[in-house]
């Protein structure tokens, strides 16, 4: 299946955030949430299962000046198999401009066995611009060995190159479930905060997550694998006082073990 | 075409550019108990092969593409000065385009300072052995050029091509991590080469993959990123007690 | 190494081609005189560099690079000691291999020194210590201007007959300890002859920093040849050697 979807946001003349468009086609549907802080909520609604190989799915995104945005999923989605070769695609393009925010929140990315999947995100923020925005992945459903997925992330911060960062799983990936990877972890993912407000933070690192200032910021990459999507999710709060509450410490010292 | 001698004198450990301060997480890894034996150091490598190591290659051969092609030094005569001036100034920026680039593959502040502190190694050796090589075309960086960068330099200095230079980077890559296993673990070294043996066929595709990545524009090159590499790399700078520096 | 050469009278900048290097180094004569410290493990280098430091605390621009097996043992000890500002201590990895970080692949260091004159401005001298190795170990000649090998009589008073680069090589051998060669048995009359055989002119000090916290007759060797390399820079019409510090 192809589908297209497109979200336009601005601020008008009081600071709400109104949609200037909102349109999908089934399996990407758009739908608004009320939100009360005068942003906009914007759920993606899977209109079938999937992805399943062979789809082709983009999502454009824009964000005008001054414009709040977050959008989340309703429920994971699983990376599925379907006729033999082919391969299903995502592609997140999103632009953010100056005052403006956007929060990219989904639920998890299940790669389900067999699958064959590309999810491919372009991120353009101008400077002063705040972005959140966090992928997880989950390595095959319970007790299964994940399809291939490539999840490809290229973030520009004012024009320069930000963040980029591919994560491959599956058997075309030659050592991810291996100690230099994942470790045998079978959640993995990341929250790129970009957010000119707030103070750089400097780097930090617990057994199997940490915090990572990016060279071309402000910006901050929480990276982190995990037993399970409800550990990694901890990890991975966008708040970053969240992680501060789990109560664990920054580790100075060789205490660095696995989780499992 | 550089002849197989000065490829394997850039490929060799003992060319004095501090590789054997470094372990590429392989002490992390080690202390966290992911690596303990030939096989985990095997998947180890794999892992690294694929992500590092491919990255470091492209990184490599395009550095070395940017950087050939346009006259050094011993080229002035035949050039006009604008032309030359012109071919310098693109030289600069591409080279500065990629350090961007790197800086933004590379999330964790730590290995940032490893790859910024490896390329000023390898400077330092490549300005000592080719005086007329064009080092100074690498961004001004406080600490450093990232390595895989000087490799590409080194390599047009040497008469490299950008294929040679992936297949230093990702022989270095695996042999690197491989002869700190030795050390750290004990491993029989018949055995960690003969791992290396074995992996010998995936350096070389991740080498000819890197070259061919290094024909694309700077943002299109590989970014493959590894969770833990980051993790390691982020705990092993806190520890006081260490044998490696990376 | 230089096994032939003669301390009393050469100045022992042995590169060859001057004129050729890249870098258009500093002046000569504000170039910090580098003086390696090498040994056995528990020789008592790093003793000695803390008795150089409070012997030179208020005379030298002093700088100090580190080289332990484990990265930072011996720098904590010096900043611990409280004889040197922890600004003027660096510490290199040497990722296992304390001897290719001193003589084989010296980079790691050079750039420690040339890190330290960043922070700190010129520097008068500059004590490279290594880690504790066996008795092959050597500076290489790009890293170091003179080296001090430190043995000690408890190691058993054979081993300046045992000879190896260091003992014979260096500029000065230091035999440490001697306080202690009564109750190890250690003949210090035997040492100082088997050393004059394998050393030749080359100079031999017996110390023991209990006695001598200051290591004066080690301190004094250094300002007699700190003196020496200004001279000799100062004159020279050549660059000095490798690396730019």
């Amino acid at each position: 299946m192809r589908a297209t979807a497109r979200l336009v946001a601005r601020a008008d003349r009081h600071g709400r955030t109104t949609l200037a468009e909102l349109r999908g086609e089934s399996p990407l549907l758009l739908r608004q949430v009320p939100a009360s802080d005068g942003g906009v909520t914007v759920y993606v609604v899977g209109g079938a299962a999937g992805p399943l190989a062979g789809d082709d799915l983009r999502l454009e995104i824009e964000v005008d000046q001054g414009a709040r945005v977050r959008v989340h999923t309703v429920a994971a989605s699983i990376a599925l198999p379907g006729r033999p070769g082919a391969v299903s695609r995502m592609l997140v393009r999103a632009s953010v401009s100056e005052q403006a925010v956007l929060h990219w929140l989904p639920e998890q990315l299940v790669a389900a066995a067999g699958c064959a999947h590309v999810a491919d995100a372009q991120v353009d923020v101008a400077a002063g611009g705040t972005l959140h925005w966090r992928d997880e992945l989950i390595c095959g459903r319970h007790g299964e060995q994940p399809g291939d997925v490539e999840i490809n992330t290229w973030v520009d911060l004012a024009g320069r190159p930000l963040l980029r960062q591919s994560l491959a799983v599956g058997p075309n990936a030659p050592g991810w479930a291996g100690p230099a990877v994942l470790a045998g972890a079978p959640a993995t993912g990341s929250l790129l905060v970009v957010d000119p407000t707030r103070p750089p933070e400097p780097p930090a690192v617990w057994p199997t997550h940490a915090r990572l200032p990016l060279a071309g910021g402000p910006a901050t990459l929480w990276s982190a694998t995990a037993p399970d999507a409800h550990t990694l999710r901890r990890y991975l709060e966008p708040d970053t006082r969240t992680a501060e509450l789990l109560g664990v410490r920054p580790e100075s010292g060789r205490g660095d073990c696995a989780d499992g | 075409m550089a002849t197989p001698t000065m490829l394997l004198l850039l490929a060799d450990g003992r060319f004095p550019a501090g590789a054997h301060a470094h372990s590429a997480g392989l002490e992390a890894a080690v202390a966290a108990g992911r690596v303990r034996d030939l096989a985990t150091l095997g998947e180890y490598l794999r892992g690294r092969l694929a992500t590092a190591g491919l990255v470091a290659a492209a990184f490599a051969a395009a550095s070395c593409r940017a950087a050939s092609g346009s006259p050094g030094p011993s080229a002035v005569d035949g050039h006009r000065p604008a032309e030359l001036t012109h071919l310098g100034v693109a030289r600069r920026a591409a080279l500065a385009r990629l350090d961007a680039e790197l800086d933004a593959r590379t999330a964790s502040p730590a290995q940032r300072t490893v790859s910024r502190r490896q390329g000023r190694a390898l400077r330092r050796a490549g300005r000592e052995i080719w005086p007329q090589a064009t080092f100074d075309d690498l961004p001004a960086t406080s600490d450093g050029p990232h390595q895989p960068l000087v490799l590409g330099l080194v390599g047009v200095a040497a008469g490299l091509e950008p294929g040679q230079v992936a297949t230093v980077a990702a022989y270095a890559t695996v042999t690197g991590s491989a002869s700190a296993a030795v050390r750290l673990l004990g491993l029989d070294p018949y055995q960690v080469q003969a791992l290396l043996v074995r992996l010998a066929g995936d350096c070389d595709a991740v080498a000819a993959r890197a070259a061919r990545a290094a024909e694309q524009p700077p943002e299109r090159l590989p970014a493959a990123a590894a969770p833990l590499a980051d993790i390691h790399a982020e705990a092993h700078v806190t520890w006081e007690v260490r044998l490696f520096a990376s | 190494m230089r096994p032939e050469f003669d301390h009393d009278e050469s100045v022992p900048h042995t590169h060859p081609e001057p004129g050729v290097d890249p870098h258009a180094p500093l002046p000569a004569a504000a170039r910090a005189l580098r003086v390696g410290i090498g040994g056995p493990v528990g020789s008592g280098k790093t003793a000695l560099v803390a008795a150089l430091c409070r012997a030179f605390a208020d005379e030298l621009r002093l700088g100090v690079v580190t080289n332990d097996i484990y990265t930072t043992e011996d720098a904590d000890f010096l900043k611990r000691a409280g004889v040197l500002d922890p600004a003027r201590i660096r510490a290199v990895e040497t990722g296992c291999c304390p001897h290719t970080a001193i003589r084989d692949d010296i980079g790691a260091n050079l750039d420690a020194i040339d890190e330290l004159i960043e922070a700190l401005g010129p520097l008068d001298l500059v004590l490279v210590e290594s880690g504790g190795d066996n008795l092959t170990a050597t500076f290489s000649r790009g890293l170091v201007d003179r080296q001090i090998f430190v043995v000690d009589v408890a190691g058993g008073d054979k081993v300046p007959r045992k000879g190896g680069p260091g003992v014979t090589a260096a500029d000065l051998l230091v035999i440490n300890k001697t306080d202690l060669a009564s109750m190890v048995g250690a003949d210090l009359s035997v040492m100082d002859r088997d050393a004059r055989a394998r050393r030749g002119d080359l100079p031999t000090v017996f110390q023991s920093i209990t006695e001598d916290p200051l290591a004066t007759r080690v301190a004094g060797w250094i300002r007699h040849e700190l003196a020496h390399h200004r001279s000799a820079t100062a004159h020279a019409d050549h660059p000095v050697p490798a690396g730019q510090a």
